[in-house]
């Protein structure tokens, strides 16, 4: 369980930090305010949709977390075999990345007004994203090629079924990159569109790191770097 | 000093959030069915989840009917009894309890009490609504389908679950999993609402430390359910893939009827991990609601203001992140590490303390307090005693020693049904009782009320205490047929038969309830605005009930936290919260 338990002791720093800056000592039963006054909130707050986004992240950050503790745990069972990983997930790895890279550079032309090169980026993204799927589409195929399908073996089953679960997250990505594309198609305001890019941005970051964590926990290069933390904790140098 | 005129001059600082754009609907289907007010979504998830609760009610009945008087009814074989007691405790832990507090009163609660138009998102808050009903109406279904539902026990245990021999092994859990999977996304979709609500909606002046406990309770919970609720989520997937796809996750290697499954060297203790991951802090998914409506029932009718506020705003914080590291204190019988069963003991035992503080508290609210023995109240304090009650019964629980004797048997029923099921449920009850007057302009008729929560309240207690008993004599949950169990004592029998007549007495009473709630619709008391003189927003509304934006032209303005109760010299004994003036506890500001 130490994946979740990671995952949730990081949530809970982050929440932790920010109620530390919500006055929580305060003694509400003394604080009045004046009339025709009331009590000034945050100078720069933060748009619903870019908070709601946070949210949203934190939930699908637990889902993955779960799904590597599952795998983690599963894979002290005794019938345990590594499988190969198909050597079409790194090439896909760096789709991913071009996507992330696109919405950036997407966002940063919004920055400056120049809608012209933020479509540009946007519809690059989208083809990447598009790519990153055939990609691992044709990942699945190759599996099966070589005899290994969804229930062949326990490390079979988790690469199916994370990257199946992740898949479903990058078209979800995918329909909110339309939905970005549609705002531009009808010149809505400018700073509506902005958000958008950045709201895509911020997922599209995010999905890159989460598939970077399962690619490291599929290939066991994850677990290994574990170990190496851990020997380096308990006896405080290199090995 | 209380009576300053509203003056809204140029000192007010500037909307942190622009006034919302609202929907606007434009007909019948849109104002009252697939509404994206939250006022009706909230209704309509109080209406579903008090319609499918009926239905567990029901099956409460069939589990006594079978345990109190065994073989009476033909209709309850083996396989339907494994059936009811299933249905009957997923319906009531995740589609009542779950969805009444945090659909229902998060949704009606959240923009009143914070003072927003609506909750920020609303078209994904409609969204949330129609996915849980989809959810309950595949629940429904799964009583119509071949073989029935699934008869596995709520918790869904594999192997057991998807093996052919448990009831409902064709249709019904690939419907429970699948319903699982819906009310999941669907609650994900509104839990964003009301965590982003409770950040970014607030009125002026409404800091998070003047916000009611009621929204604090109900906005922790949200976090904890977002968080917890996609282990429940991971865990049906994968117990999909290994009853349709053949792979292995939970089922180990099994021979079954003699002959070798397809399965081998899955793990069904890693279910158990990921379900009481989700399963623990559902229960302060549900207590946590509880506690802050129950702060804010206790203060206004002992108009006094809740003692040690900040403290219980802490206790909620940290039961909320305590409740993450308790969750195999229900596996200590799995054959874990035994390591792991002391840490696990010592983390439960260490969540009693801000449990205990907020008990203290509200005890020290009541002391001295001008103490109203209205409904909503008596809902209230029943809550508090029975929830100490059933928190005792959990310190013994929690150690491994006493558990493990303990575990699988009567006591451990009669335990999480006093402090999860009677507890919250009284609550409900005195939060219907309280805010039925603002959600329909009525007040609910008082008689019926104070007889529906003494023969609710005593015929709980007639029914649970024995159970400890029954369970300490080594009872053991979830046996169609006890009879020939040598160990029970005639007496035991009697008892249970006792227990049943009860159930069927507080059952009957429920209807009463029902009945009150439809009755008062037209026949009510006129309620007024604010019939409870209550600080809170809610209550400060132009219209009652609230209309479509909740406030009219302008946004209220929060000048005060939510307790000023009989404060001294005041010409009222409240103030509410978007009134100015200079009166404080501690005495002119």
């Amino acid at each position: 369980m130490s994946a979740i338990l990671g995952f949730i002791a990081i949530v809970t720093l982050i929440a932790g930090w920010w109620l530390s800056q919500q006055g929580l000592t305060a003694k509400p039963w003394l604080q009045i305010d004046q009339a025709g006054g009331v009590a000034a909130g945050d100078p720069r707050p933060a748009a619903p949709a870019q908070v709601g986004l946070g949210v949203f992240l934190a939930v699908v950050g637990s889902l993955f977390a779960l799904l590597v503790t599952g795998y983690l745990l599963r894979s002290e069972g005794l019938d345990w075999r590594d499988m190969p990983l198909p050597w079409i997930v790194w090439p896909n790895t760096l789709m991913l990345l071009g996507t992330g890279l696109a919405l950036e550079w997407a966002l940063g032309a919004a920055s400056r007004g120049d809608m012209a090169r933020m479509r540009a980026g946007v519809l690059v993204a989208g083809g990447g994203a598009l790519l990153f799927l055939i990609g691992q589409f044709a990942g699945w195929r190759m599996l099966a090629a070589t005899g290994n399908f969804v229930n062949s073996g326990p490390a079979d089953s988790f690469f199916y079924l994370m990257t199946a679960a992740h898949a479903l997250h990058v078209i979800g990505g995918m329909v909110a990159l339309a939905v970005t594309l549609e705002r531009i198609r009808r010149n809505e305001r400018a700073e509506r569109i902005r958000l958008s890019v950045e709201l895509s941005a911020t997922y599209w970051l995010f999905m890159l790191l989460v598939w970077i964590v399962l690619l490291g926990v599929l290939s066991g290069s994850a677990g290994e770097f574990l170990a190496l933390c851990g020997q380096i904790l308990s006896e405080g140098r290199l090995p | 000093m209380t009576g300053i005129s509203h003056d809204a001059s140029a000192s007010v600082p500037p909307a942190e959030i622009e006034d919302m754009a609202l929907y606007h609907p434009r007909s019948w289907w849109t104002k009252y069915v697939f509404s994206q007010d939250a006022k009706v979504i909230a209704v309509q998830y109080a209406v579903t989840a008090l319609s499918i609760g009926m239905v567990a009610l029901v099956l409460s009945w069939l589990i006594r009917l079978q345990l109190g008087f065994p073989g009476l009814i033909e209709f309850i074989d083996v396989d339907r009894y494994y059936q009811i007691i299933t249905m009957h405790g997923m319906i009531m832990v995740v589609y009542l309890l779950t969805a009444l507090f945090l659909g229902g009163f998060g949704n009606y609660l959240i923009p009143l009490m914070v003072g927003a138009r609506d909750m920020v998102f609303p078209y994904a808050n409609m969204l949330s609504f129609w996915l849980y009903f989809v959810a309950v109406m595949l629940l429904v279904i799964s009583f119509f389908v071949p073989g029935g539902p699934t008869g596995a026990g709520w918790t869904l245990y594999p192997p057991q679950a998807i093996l052919s021999n448990t009831p409902g092994q064709q249709w019904g859990i690939m419907l429970m999993l699948v319903s699982l999977i819906i009310f999941i996304i669907g609650f994900t979709l509104g839990g964003l609402n009301y965590t982003v609500t409770v950040l970014q909606a607030r009125a002026r002046g409404m800091t998070l430390m003047r916000l009611p406990l009621t929204i604090w309770g109900i906005f922790v919970a949200t976090v904890m359910a977002l968080l917890a609720f996609p282990a429940l989520f991971v865990a049906a997937v994968m117990m999909l893939f290994d009853k349709y796809l053949g792979t292995s996750f939970f089922m180990p290697t099994l021979v079954e009827m003699g002959e070798q499954l397809r399965y081998g060297g899955g793990s069904p203790i890693l279910f158990q991990h990921l379900f009481w991951f989700f399963g623990h802090p559902e229960v302060y998914i549900v207590a946590l609601p509880a506690f802050g409506i129950v702060s804010d029932l206790i203060s206004t009718h002992a108009r006094r203001n809740i003692f040690g506020y900040r403290m219980m705003v802490w206790a909620i914080v940290g039961i909320g992140v305590l409740s993450f590291v308790v969750w195999a204190h229900h596996m200590y019988v799995s054959g874990m590490n035994p390591y792991f069963g002391f840490f696990f003991a010592t983390t439960t035992l260490i969540i009693a303390v801000p449990t205990a503080i907020k008990v203290y508290n509200w005890v020290l609210t009541l002391w001295r307090g001008d103490i109203h023995l209205n409904v909503p109240m008596l809902f209230a304090l029943g809550f508090i005693v029975t929830f100490v009650n059933g928190g005792l019964s959990g310190l013994f629980l929690g150690n491994v020693v006493v558990d493990v004797p303990l575990s699988d048997t009567m006591f451990v029923v009669a335990h999480f049904h006093m402090v999860m099921g009677v507890a919250p449920i009284l609550v409900i009850f005195g939060a219907i009782y309280h805010w039925y007057p603002k959600v329909t302009g009525r007040m609910l008729g008082d008689l019926l009320g104070k007889f529906h929560f003494w023969v609710t309240f005593v015929g709980a207690y007639l029914i649970f205490f024995p159970m400890h008993y029954l369970g300490l004599m080594g009872l053991p949950r979830r046996y169609f047929d006890t009879a020939d169990i040598m160990i029970m004592p005639a007496s035991a029998h009697t008892l249970n038969a006792f227990i049943s007549i009860m159930a069927f007495i507080v059952g009957f009473a429920q209807i009463t309830f029902v009945f009150n709630l439809v009755w008062s619709l037209r026949h009510g008391k006129p309620a007024g605005p604010n019939p409870w003189r209550a600080t809170t927003l809610e209550w400060q509304t132009p219209q009652t009930p609230p209309a479509h934006g909740n406030w009219g032209d302008e946004l209220p303005l929060v000048y005060r936290w939510a307790y000023d109760y009989s404060v001294p010299g005041a010409k009222q004994d409240f103030i509410p919260q978007n009134e100015p003036g200079t009166l404080t506890r501690g005495g002119t500001a």
